[in-house]
This record gives structure tokens, sequence and C-alpha cells, in this order.
């Protein structure tokens, strides 16, 4: 078979809604988008762990202590299950934290913001993650299999730190002036970068086209962002909290939330390396990495000596 | 003293044990030399936050004042803290973080499973639940110990470093105050001069395999938790984990 026509069963396959497996033929092209974005997931999960991470040791009460302690851990699981997915493809996990800590390889762009206060990570569980979920939702529709079926595993998961996130919220939303008044600052600085986070607009989405027929995405950005947008501004009202865009108005006719322009410029800027905590956050991945060298190297030195040991022994 | 203020002293000791010790394990939290790791530390953080939190609770009902685990945990002095010193030591590096777990690994496995025949409900029920969590832990550290204490040369001597640091604060995990001999007298605990030959034993072997020595430290032994005297790092702990709380005593979070 030459490669149109393996292309061609390929594109009916996934027309026919069946899922592709790890052994399966696939073009160059789909493997490297996929190995791309879900590596980038998994690196998304362990450099979200660092905002998050930033409160355990000052959570508010024991019991919100446990709940970050278990949230976090839970990212960890995410993210050493992505990067077992991306490995499906092909590529081993040391390669991708190369790739991440040389700085090649991108992660959320989200978790270049700072968690300044306790409400902040109220607002990443109902808002980060609630954009996750909007997103990860479409993605477990997807033709990678390996990919997909994670996807499915991880929302249920999300979806329980989604509503932790605006358990936190709404009890501060509730709370005393003070309390209420941190809330409302950190949905205003939240707000703007998690619509950022679902990705370009569609108008200047790159690989669109491709990525749609080969359904790795199932649905454009402006498509899930506006799902997103739709099932969250009813929740900031429930809580009394007011969305920090004086253009957002509801249409009667579509039924949907619409928001005013979206500061792109800023977004980019942040993906290229200028955000609050860029820097902070590679630099806690490369001393990890670095700190952590002799720790993998003793793990490997006493491993060595064990099947030699095992050897002398036989 | 009366049994009373013994149970209140006691629970406090293993609930502050466990608190602090989560505490510091939860510093690491997306900082450790490798995913499984920084799973494994966070997972041991948890489950002393989750012990802390049964023992405070109790602590508070014995207490009959009506503080929760939150008015325990958040607003006592440090002077009030009753936790041992070794639980409050800096985590340094990961050979200082694994040494501080295992020496503390292997006391709280043979007080809890002591504390497993209690003639304490509660203690007894706590016991019961929480030494299968430390089980996994005493397990881990311990593997830990003997893979850096006989890997690499480097490795042993970062873990010999941290075992010359951290082992004069093992001698007060065995200090007996009153309230350990009012409660040894009803069975409710078990009598930490036993659990001191176990640990000895235990911890000297796997000292041996791991192809480390035991510092001699001239008799000298850190003292000091018992009558709530800390070490310069105790006060740190406390500003950072009770800085939020504090500050805004009339919310509820």
């Amino acid at each position: 078979m030459d490669t149109a026509e393996r292309e061609k069963k390929f594109q009916e396959k996934i027309d026919s809604g069946l899922k592709v497996e790890a052994k399966e033929w696939m073009p160059e092209n789909y493997r490297k988008q996929l190995t791309r974005m879900i590596s980038q997931h998994a690196h998304s999960e362990i450099v979200g762990m660092l905002p998050e991470g930033n409160w355990i040791t000052r959570a508010p009460s024991l019991r919100r202590k446990a709940v970050l302690l278990a949230k976090v851990q839970d990212e960890a699981g995410h993210g050493l299950y992505l990067y077992s997915a991306a490995e499906t493809l092909g590529i081993d996990r040391k390669t991708m934290i190369d790739q991440l800590l040389s700085g090649r390889a991108k992660y959320s762009s989200i978790f270049n913001y700072p968690t300044l206060s306790w409400a902040d990570i109220g607002a990443i569980g109902w808002l980060v993650d609630g954009a996750a979920i909007v997103n990860q939702t479409m993605l477990a529709r997807g033709s990678y299999g390996p990919y997909s079926r994670a996807m499915v595993r991880i929302c249920k998961e999300e979806s329980f730190h989604n509503r932790q996130g605006y358990e936190i919220m709404y009890h501060l939303a509730n709370g005393t002036p003070e309390q209420k008044a941190m809330a409302q600052d950190a949905l205003n600085r939240w707000w703007w970068p998690s619509i950022q986070m679902l990705g370009p607009s569609d108008a200047q989405s790159k690989n669109s086209e491709e990525t749609m027929r080969w359904k790795i995405k199932v649905e454009s950005n402006d498509t899930v962002r506006q799902r997103f947008i739709d099932r969250t501004v009813p929740q900031a009202h429930a809580a009394g909290l007011t969305i920090p865009d004086p253009d957002l108005k509801f249409n009667e006719e579509t039924g949907h939330w619409e928001i005013g322009e979206i500061e792109w410029t800023e977004f980019y800027r942040v993906i290229k390396g200028h955000g609050p905590c860029n820097r902070k956050r590679l630099k806690a991945r490369q001393e990890a990495e670095r700190e952590g060298r002799w720790v993998r190297e003793a793990a490997a030195a006493y491993a060595a000596k064990q099947r030699a040991r095992a050897v002398q022994a036989a | 003293m009366t049994e009373k203020e013994a149970r209140f002293e006691y629970l406090i000791r293993l609930g502050d044990n466990a608190l602090i010790l989560g505490q510091r394990l939860g510093e690491w939290c997306g900082h450790a030399h490798q995913l499984e790791s920084d799973i494994a530390l966070t997972n041991i953080a948890l489950d002393n936050v989750g012990q802390a939190r049964n023992l405070l609770t109790e602590a508070g009902k014995v207490e009959g004042k009506g503080r929760s685990e939150d008015d325990l945990a958040f607003f006592r002095t440090e002077n009030e803290f009753r936790n041992n010193l070794l639980t409050e030591q800096e985590n340094g590096n990961f050979a200082q973080t694994i040494t501080r777990q295992y020496l503390f690994d292997v006391f709280q496995f043979h007080l809890y499973s002591g504390l497993c025949s209690s003639t304490d409900d509660f203690l007894k029920g706590f016991a019961e639940k929480s030494v299968k969590e430390v089980t996994y832990h005493r397990k881990l550290s311990g593997d830990w110990m003997v893979r850096l204490g006989d890997g690499t040369e480097e490795s042993h001597d970062k873990m010999q470093e941290a075992l010359d640091i951290l082992w004069p604060f093992t001698g007060e995990l065995f200090e007996k105050t009153e309230a350990d001999e009012i409660l040894i007298a009803s069975g409710a605990v078990p009598d930490l001069e036993e659990i001191k030959k176990i640990w000895i034993e235990e911890t000297s072997a796997k000292i041996e395999e791991a192809t480390l020595t035991i510092p001699d430290t001239m008799g000298y032994m850190a003292r000091g938790s018992r009558d709530g005297h800390h070490t310069e790092y105790m006060g740190y702990i406390l500003a950072e984990m009770q800085a939020l709380p504090r500050s805004m005593p009339d919310a509820t979070w």
C-alpha cells in the first residue's frame, strides 16, 4: 500500500468514528501533532502543581489543606498518565521533560500567573479547571484512543476539583467583607486568562483544518470557549460575584452570553515567555531536575549493584 | 494531672507530630526529583494531615472547651505545640527529608502498633486505621535509606550527613511525661521504653544495611518539645501555617 492509499484508509477509519490505536499506522503529521499536544498537556499538569502547591502550607483550615494536597497529587497523577499516553506515540518521558526544561515545549500559559491569595486556589479550581473540563470533554471525543480514554478518566477528577474550587469561591463570596473582596479580586485577575486559555480565536488559529479533519480536535476554540462562558457566568452571578467585563451581555435570541473583546496581545506575550511567572515556573522545574540528579544516579547505581549481587549469588 | 488532662496532652502530642510533619512534606509538592516521588511525599503528607485532623478533633472533645481541630492547629502558640523536634527539622535535600521520614516512620509505626491494643476506644480505632498508612510510609522511606546510602559515593555522603544532623533529635521521641505514666497504668498507651528497644534494633539494622554509621554525639540528645521548647525552625513553620486564619479571626473557611 502506498502512502496516499494508507492516508485514505486512515481518513475513512476516522470518518467512521473508530479510534486510532498506538500500534496502527498513522500519518507522520498526525503523530507529531498528537505528541506535541499530549506532552504539552502533561507539562501543564506538572507546571500547574506549582501555583497551587504555593498555598498548601498556608491553607486556612486543615480540611482545605487536605483537599488541596489531594488535588495537587491528582495533577501529578494526570501528568504521569499523560506522559505514558504520549509514550505510546514513540517518545520517552525524559525527552519530553528535556523539551520542557529547555523551553522548546510549551505548557498552558495560564500557569504563568501567580497565586496571590487563598481565593486564587478557588479561582483555579473553578475557572482554570472549568475551562480545562470543557476543552477536555471535547478532546475525549477525539480520534486517538489512548488520549481520548485518558481524557475521560481525567475529566472525572477535574469535575471534582472544579466543584471544590467553586465551593471555595462561593464560601468566600458569602463570607466577611474582606473575604468577599478577596474572591472578587481573584476573579478579576483569573477571568481573562481563563478565557484566553482555550486558545486563539478561530480566525487566528493555525492547523485547525487538519486537526479537525483528523478529529484530533472535534470542535473549534471559539465553540469551546463559548460553552465555558455560558456555564461560568451564571455561576459567578449565583455566588454574587461580578465578571470583570463591562461589555458582557446576554443575547436573548441566541441564548448565549457575549463577552467584550479579548486582549490577545497579552496572551501572545505570556506565551512567548513574558508573563508574571514564566521564569519562576521554569526555574522551579529546572531546579527539581538538577537537585534530583544525584538521587536518580544513586537509584540507578543501587539497582546495578543489586543485579550484580544477584548474579554473584546465583 | 487528671486522666483527662493526660489524654489531652497525649492526643495533642500525636496530632502535632502528624500535623507538623505533614506541613513539612507539603513543602515538597511540585519540587521532587521525579513525579513518582512527588506523589509519594504528597501522599505521606496527606495521610499525616488526615491523622492530625482526627487526633486534634478528639483532643478538642476531650478538653471540653469547644476548640475545633482548626482552633488547635491555627490558634495555639509555639510553646503549646508538643510535636517532637524531629518532625519540624527542615526538609533540606532529599537525603535529609527521607532520613527524617525513616527515623520517624519506624517510631510512628511501632507506637501505633502498640496503640492497636489500647484500652481507649478512640486510640485503638485510630491506630488500627492509621497503622496501615504508616506501614507503607516505613517501607518507602526504608527502601530509600538503603538505595541512597548504598548508591553512589555522593548519595552515601549526603545520607551520612543527614543522619549526623538528625540523629540527636531521636532521643526525645521516647521521653515520658506524667501523662505517659497515667495512660500506661490504665493500658491506654504503650510504654515508650519498650518502643525505644524495638526502634533502636530496627533502625540500627537498616542503617547498617545502608552502609551508614550512627554518629557519636558523646551522649548529647536534643530535648525540649515535651515542655513546648522547640528549635529555631518552629516559629517559621507556624508563621506560615497560621498567618491567614489569624489575620481574619472572625472568618470561616
